[in-house]
């Protein structure tokens, strides 16, 4: 009977599994039961309460939050928009345009940004900012928020592209349509849960950035992340354990819907995609 | 994220002609707000530092002078070799190769039992893995600050639970940091060693157990030299960003043991002011990442060829 | 498409519009958790400004982000003592006339002409204070009016201290504690100071300004250097500690809102320091940080807990030291011995 047994199996592997799962959940977990702690002191439990997500909406600060939060979703919107065009555009250069100059150096630098350590760019990025004089404000943080968003918008469009034959683009193409219509009524539609997919992931690796932005906003200028770390190097307090629930609850709603973009129409073909 | 390169699938000809036009925003962004950034660095980095911060434009080695020779409290003496920095980044080395190994005894067989799972539930699973990688790495930083601090809820239920005496202490040492770290980047790991499994043909392992290798020696004579493309990915993944990391080390680090990335931070947010030589440890930084993924791509080569 | 394409278009629209309103603005550079947002709030309500606040953590940090560029972004900032002269020195600080500052009368007669700043043509006092450290008593029940806490400590504080991440305080409180003068040129002096904050840096856990109040509430740590108002906001929130007016000596300070140069908003920056000036308003700052402001007439609006407040009554006969700007060859010395100490 030892003579089969199931090579697929190793013991122990599945309570690894389960264990890796409890070290990535179990703190974010945590942080959420305790955001609706009723007790001001952040270890002592005094019972549930939603008193903590009042303070975050009507509270002192709320003000300073909302203005953070407003900050954070216009630039990831703004980034997210900006980043899905180019690498939309790139991906069908990449893909559909057969060879020309510079195609296989463009992938390295569609990549770099994710290659370059967050700190570098950040350094970099500051620098370059102050050498031209440019003053840092809003306009500074989307413009570096759109350089780290294009590969993340890249790759989901161009698995999404590689898995369509260009059969149907030919096809649209034969029968008079222009390269343009090709693109536009044939590709483009197809090309949709990729889209939304990049946009998606590229909209989160925005909204969550905190290292290159702490070194290229401006005066005045926060967004959620460097708002929550300025308030947390004085002590973790149950209003920021609030706040993180609820941008932990956009982040998981956000990957759910881009999963579910990426499945979106690849029922029928068993491509990869999305899956980054 | 394999085979997305140039090489990787057909190359269609739709808009042939048309490559150049639509590659250009691309190239414009990230040819004006990286490449020409990190170009300025790399000269701010021989630039003078100016008394109290800022910068002179006069050439200079200083920066990287002050990083590899200590010529003493008052600048006169005998340069000997300046260990500090080179420690510090010998310490952001050995983080990231901790964090790196914790990754992998976890993530493989993560990995391993998720991709041995049937095709419908392997979705499910991975999705669980990677979910924590979209949550803010700020707000899972301070997660994990809070739970494993000294009156943190893992120290309290252990106390409670009466199974130790006196609080854990790992918050501010470099168990904490490495923690931070692994927790940051552990799904780096699990998906490539996925992918990588998900491809090994089982044939293999029953080919080893038909000749009698005992499970253990099919895992480390047949398995992990085939999925090993996966797993050095994995590492490169996880230790990349650990080694320039800022967060991990500032806030469970107790900013007092400085790894690269706090030492780069302190030279342009914090009080040292020091351009040049924060503009110089960031390029000694890059060059390392880059001679990692060089040696890497070389390697890929060499086995895909 | 169309709808990502309104999308971008409400975007443009939205991030112009707030480059529109840039009137009526104020934009404050300002230590941590130093100001009530209340106070703000009644400034921006009584005449209709919009006001931002930016946090620094250490005057060094000030200065660093003032010289990379942030000067002409902000209105006014809040430097200590010897700051607020090393600004003047550097040009970056605008002067202001009496007229324009119709409150200044109020300002208490020690603090109407100083050193750093003569005539008080550049800055309005804000709130002063001493810095020193506070003990946890549960921990350590010995005799803490000594540096030896911070730089020799006895065996239940080691590895249990914050220091704070200011190099111009700390090093400045060593000196206290080796009975070395402040910009000393001597080499001995210069090495034994280097020598003793590298020995003691094995005893302390954590380098940290902002978070050295909650280090203690929590504790994570059971000493720390602390700035008194702050060690008493750490006390009020439930921490056993006492802070110490150590026998060797401890440094106090006098932050003064400055009117910077370049400011963007500069009549509502000199209106903003105005509102400052009036005994209300300063007495809410003291309230709300603790520490005692440079205001006559702010008795009346004071919380009753100040008046006997150890942190803010320190013993007769102590050693106050105000720290001071060093000559450029000193300070480089300083700086070494901080990034040798940090690194």
């Amino acid at each position: 009977m030892a003579r089969k047994p199931d090579l697929r199996r190793f013991p122990g592997f599945l309570a690894v599994t389960l264990l890796c799962l409890f070290l990535l959940y179990a703190p974010l977990v945590i942080v959420a039961i305790y955001s609706f702690n009723d007790s001001p002191s952040i270890t002592l439990w005094g019972g549930v309460s939603l008193r903590w997500y009042e303070d975050v909406f009507w509270g002192l600060e709320a003000d300073k939050f909302k203005r953070a939060a407003i900050n954070s979703l216009t630039i990831a919107a703004a980034a997210a928009t900006t980043a899905t065009v180019i690498a939309t555009m790139a991906a069908t250069a990449m893909l559909r345009a057969g060879q020309f100059r510079g195609r296989s150096f463009s992938f390295g630098l569609i990549s770099l940004p994710l290659m370059v350590p967050e700190i570098v760019t950040a350094v970099a990025t500051l620098i370059f900012f102050s050498a031209i004089g440019f003053q840092t404000g809003i306009l500074s943080i989307l413009i570096a928020h759109i350089v780290f968003c294009i590969p993340f918008a890249y790759l989901p469009i161009a698995a999404r592209m590689e898995g369509i034959e260009d059969v149907y683009e030919q096809a649209a193409q034969d029968l008079y349509a222009t390269k343009w219509q090709a693109f536009r009524l044939i590709l483009l539609p197809l090309m949709t849960p990729g889209i939304v997919s990049g946009f998606l992931l590229a909209f989160i690796i925005s909204l969550d950035d905190f290292i290159i932005t702490n070194f290229v906003k401006g005066a005045g200028v926060e967004t959620l992340p460097t708002a929550i770390f300025g308030a947390v190097k004085q002590g973790i307090k149950p209003n920021i354990m609030a706040i993180s629930t609820l941008l932990l609850m956009v982040s998981i709603t956000f990957v759910t819907l881009s999963y579910f973009a990426g499945r979106m129409g690849q029922n029928r073909k068993s491509n990869p995609t999305g899956e980054t | 994220m394999a085979g997305l390169g140039p090489t990787g699938g057909r190359a269609a000809r739709t808009y042939a002609g048309r490559g150049p036009l639509l590659i250009l925003p691309a190239w414009v962004i990230i040819g004006i707000f990286l490449v020409l950034p990190i170009l300025i660095m790399a000269t701010y980095s021989f630039l003078t530092k100016e008394f109290r911060g800022g910068v002179i434009w006069e050439p200079t080695l200083a920066a990287y002078d002050q990083f590899f020779f200590d010529r003493g409290l008052f600048g006169d003496e005998q340069p000997k070799i300046e260990w500090t920095y080179i420690l510090i980044f010998w310490r952001s080395i050995w983080q990231a190769g901790l964090a790196t190994l914790l990754c992998l005894l976890i993530g493989f067989p993560t990995a391993w039992f998720i991709a041995t799972r049937p095709a419908h539930s392997r979705t499910v699973w991975l999705f669980l893995i990677t979910v924590p990688y979209w949550v803010n790495l700020l707000i899972r930083t301070i997660s994990m600050k809070f739970l494993i601090r000294d009156n943190g809820p893992m120290n309290q239920w252990l106390l409670n639970a009466g199974l130790i005496d006196e609080p854990i202490h790992i918050i501010n040492t470099n168990l904490a940091v490495q923690l931070g770290l692994f927790y940051s980047y552990l799904p780096f790991m699990v998906l490539p060693i996925y992918a990588a499994v998900e491809r090994y043909n089982f044939a293999l392992s029953e080919a080893a157990a038909d000749l009698y290798a005992s499970r253990w020696v099919t895992l480390t004579q047949v398995i992990i030299p085939v999925v090993k493309p996966g797993i050095i990915a994995g590492c490169i993944l996880v230790f990349v960003p650990s080694l320039g990391a800022f967060l991990a080390p500032d806030l469970l680090g107790g900013a007092k043991n400085f790894m690269i990335g706090s030492l780069i931070e302190e030279q342009f947010k914090g009080a040292a002011g020091n351009w040049p030589f924060g503009a110089a440890a960031a390029m000694i930084l890059l060059s390392m990442v880059l001679i990692v993924l060089i040696v890497y791509a070389r390697n890929q080569d060499r086995e895909s060829a | 498409m169309k709808t990502l394409k309104t999308a971008a278009s409400a975007l443009a629209l939205s991030l112009m519009a707030s480059v529109a309103t840039a009137e009526g603005k104020l934009s404050i550079y300002h230590w941590f958790e130093y100001i009530p947002q209340e106070l703000l709030d009644k400034f921006a309500a009584e005449y209709d400004v919009e006001v931002t606040l930016d946090t620094y953590d250490s005057n060094e940090a000030l200065l660093a982000a003032l010289k990379a560029g942030k000067l002409g972004q902000y209105d006014v900032a809040v430097p200590g003592d010897y700051m607020v002269e090393i600004l003047g020195n550097e040009g970056m600080l605008d002067t202001f006339t009496d007229d324009e500052m119709p409150n200044k009368g109020n300002i208490l007669p020690q603090w109407a002409d100083v050193s750093f700043d003569p005539g008080r043509k550049s800055s309005i006092p804000y709130q002063w204070g001493s810095t020193s450290f506070s003990v946890n008593r549960d921990v350590y029940s010995g005799n803490i009016q000594t540096t030896d806490i911070i730089f020799n400590p006895p065996e239940e504080l080691k590895g249990k201290i914050n220091v704070l991440d200011t190099a111009g305080e700390t090093l400045t409180f060593a000196s206290l504690h080796l009975g070395i003068p402040q910009c000393s040129t001597d080499r001995e002096q210069l090495k034994a100071l280097n020598d003793l904050v590298q020995n003691a840096k094995a005893n302390w856990a954590s380098f940290g300004s902002d978070v050295a109040k909650d280090v203690l509430v929590s504790g994570d740590a059971a000493a720390g250097m602390i700035w008194n108002g702050f060690g008493m906001k750490a006390r009020e929130e439930g921490a056993n500690i006492e802070y110490a007016y150590p026998d060797q000596g401890y440094i106090v300070w006098m932050d003064n809102v400055v009117l910077l140069k370049d400011a963007p908003n500069r009549d509502n920056a000199l209106k903003f320091m105005n509102f400052l000036l009036e005994p209300e308003n300063a007495a809410a700052v003291t309230n709300y940080a603790r520490y005692t402001a440079g205001v006559a007439g702010v008795e009346p609006f004071l919380d009753e807990a100040l008046k006997t407040a150890p942190e803010l009554n320190p013993p007769a006969g102590g050693n106050p030291q105000f720290v001071q700007a060093c000559p450029e060859e000193v300070q480089k010395v300083y700086d070494t011995i901080w990034t040798n100490l940090k690194k």
